[in-house]
């Protein structure tokens, strides 16, 4: 039987999306309290706007994830094929994708959001 | 012998427990704290360990509930349940209180000292400490001891010489990293007199293990009058072995590296000695205090202290090893 699933040469970029977000964010944050802390705030100056910056990435990590997470969901809830015992096909392997994707989404949206803690409450850039 | 008198004896559990517990108290314990800082540290540590407990049971329980089978009885929906619950949302929240927790007490452990506070400086340097009282008053300098007085906040600035080193008194608080190049901050808040311990918490070389000081926290009145007293230049004896002691010190060179405030001794390279008789340890939190203790290392400093950069002087007949030690017992 001719298999017509769209997904035979599916990459796992996507698998990997979210997590990379989190790096992302996670250096991105970290390099934005730090330079603000050296080069402008000094040691025990203020760190509002470096929390600016960390929630404004935050918020744009999350709906980065939200998007891939949403995406994986829907791949993961295509009705499984009927008589399928092995899960060895194409779109076996496209629902596992999706649900990996689906998970390894709200695992690096918790991530994230434990960076971000930090942020919240620090006061200083001491 | 048979087996029953090979068993040790049953001790009940409560007592086991409190000996086991006792472990945790002494001079160097975060989890017998004698500081703000190491009281908030303490109660963070019973709250991590609480929550890991729970988690543990948690999880014991659960990983029980499957073997027996529990869950296959219950059907699919409550399987996926089991596992949604227990082993994400739960953990999750239970993590995330902990880290809001103890993010919460970060900004009281690095808050600045408020303004007239004792300000010391401490350098870490391979492998002993250079403490500097800056204020209130007249800058005094001393080695390996730091005293310190109830109830007041202290603020330290941190340096290093060398390599990085860190600076710890578990019974006071967290510790702070010590960079060459760089300052850095610590308050610390003792909140009971008593003899502490502390530490190089970084690893710093061949004898990282051997750099410790000694810290003395004092009523304020007792303080005071023992801050005055490091400010006053050596008591410089007058006969016998330790005036001997004296001019040894000078002919064999030890006053290029040591101070000793009121004789002509200024070297800047080693520990200042002013009253090095009245520190409680010797060759940093390495030796016992006294003519013994000092004898031993001006002899066997290498022995004592591998990689000190500080020569040894064993080749010294042993009456003038005993007259110079004589003479750094009596600088008090």
């Amino acid at each position: 039987m001719k298999n017509a699933a769209p997904e035979a040469d599916e990459s796992l970029w996507l698998l990997a999306a979210a997590p990379a977000i989190w790096a992302a964010h996670f250096l991105l944050c970290y390099v934005a309290a730090a330079v603000w802390c050296a080069k402008f705030a000094g040691p025990a100056g203020p760190l509002a706007p470096a929390r600016r910056a960390i929630l404004a990435l935050t918020v744009l990590a999350l709906a980065g994830i939200a998007v891939i997470g949403r995406g994986g969901w829907r791949r993961c809830r295509l009705p499984p094929p009927p008589l399928s015992r092995e899960f060895d096909t194409d779109e076996d392997r496209h629902r596992f994708l999706g649900f990996a994707t689906f998970l390894l989404s709200v695992l690096s949206a918790v991530a994230t959001v434990y960076a971000a803690g930090a942020a919240a409450f620090m006061r200083d850039c001491r | 012998m048979g087996l029953s008198s090979r068993t040790s004896p049953r001790v009940p559990a409560p007592i086991a427990c409190a000996a086991w517990l006792s472990g945790c108290a002494g001079p160097q314990s975060a989890l017998d704290p004698a500081g703000r800082g190491a009281e908030r540290l303490a109660e963070l540590f019973w709250w991590m360990a609480g929550g890991a407990a729970v988690v543990w049971l948690a999880v014991a329980a659960l990983a029980v509930y499957a073997v027996r089978g529990g869950a296959r009885r219950a059907g699919g929906g409550a399987q996926r349940a089991l596992i949604v619950w227990g082993g994400a949302v739960v953990p999750t929240l239970v993590l995330g209180a902990l880290l809001a927790y103890g993010l919460s007490i970060l900004p009281g452990l690095l808050a600045s000292a408020p303004p007239g506070a004792l300000r010391i400086s401490v350098t870490g340097e391979q492998w002993w400490w250079r403490v500097r009282y800056e204020s209130p008053g007249e800058a005094v300098e001393l080695a390996n001891e730091i005293r310190l007085p109830a109830g007041e906040p202290v603020e330290f600035t941190l340096r290093s010489a060398d390599v990085l080193h860190s600076f710890w008194i578990p019974s006071l608080g967290g510790k702070m990293d010590m960079f060459p190049g760089r300052e850095t901050r610590l308050l610390l808040e003792p909140t009971r007199p008593g003899r502490l311990r502390g530490v190089c918490a970084e690893y710093c070389g061949e004898s990282h293990a051997l750099m410790a000081f000694d810290v003395v926290v004092l009523e304020k009145p007792e303080f005071a009058r023992w801050l005055a007293a490091q400010r006053r230049p050596a008591a410089v004896p007058a006969g016998g072995a330790a005036a001997r002691g004296g001019e040894l010190f000078g002919a064999n060179g030890c006053a290029a590296c040591h101070t000793v405030r009121g004789t002509g001794a200024d070297g800047v390279v080693g520990p200042d000695l002013t009253h090095a008789g009245g520190r409680l340890s010797i060759a940093a939190g390495t030796l016992p205090p006294g003519r013994a203790g000092f004898g031993r290392w001006l002899a066997k400093t290498h022995e004592v202290k591998p990689g000190a950069l500080m020569p040894h002087f064993g080749m010294l007949p042993p009456e003038d090893l005993t007259a110079l030690a004589a003479y750094l017992e009596a600088l008090r």
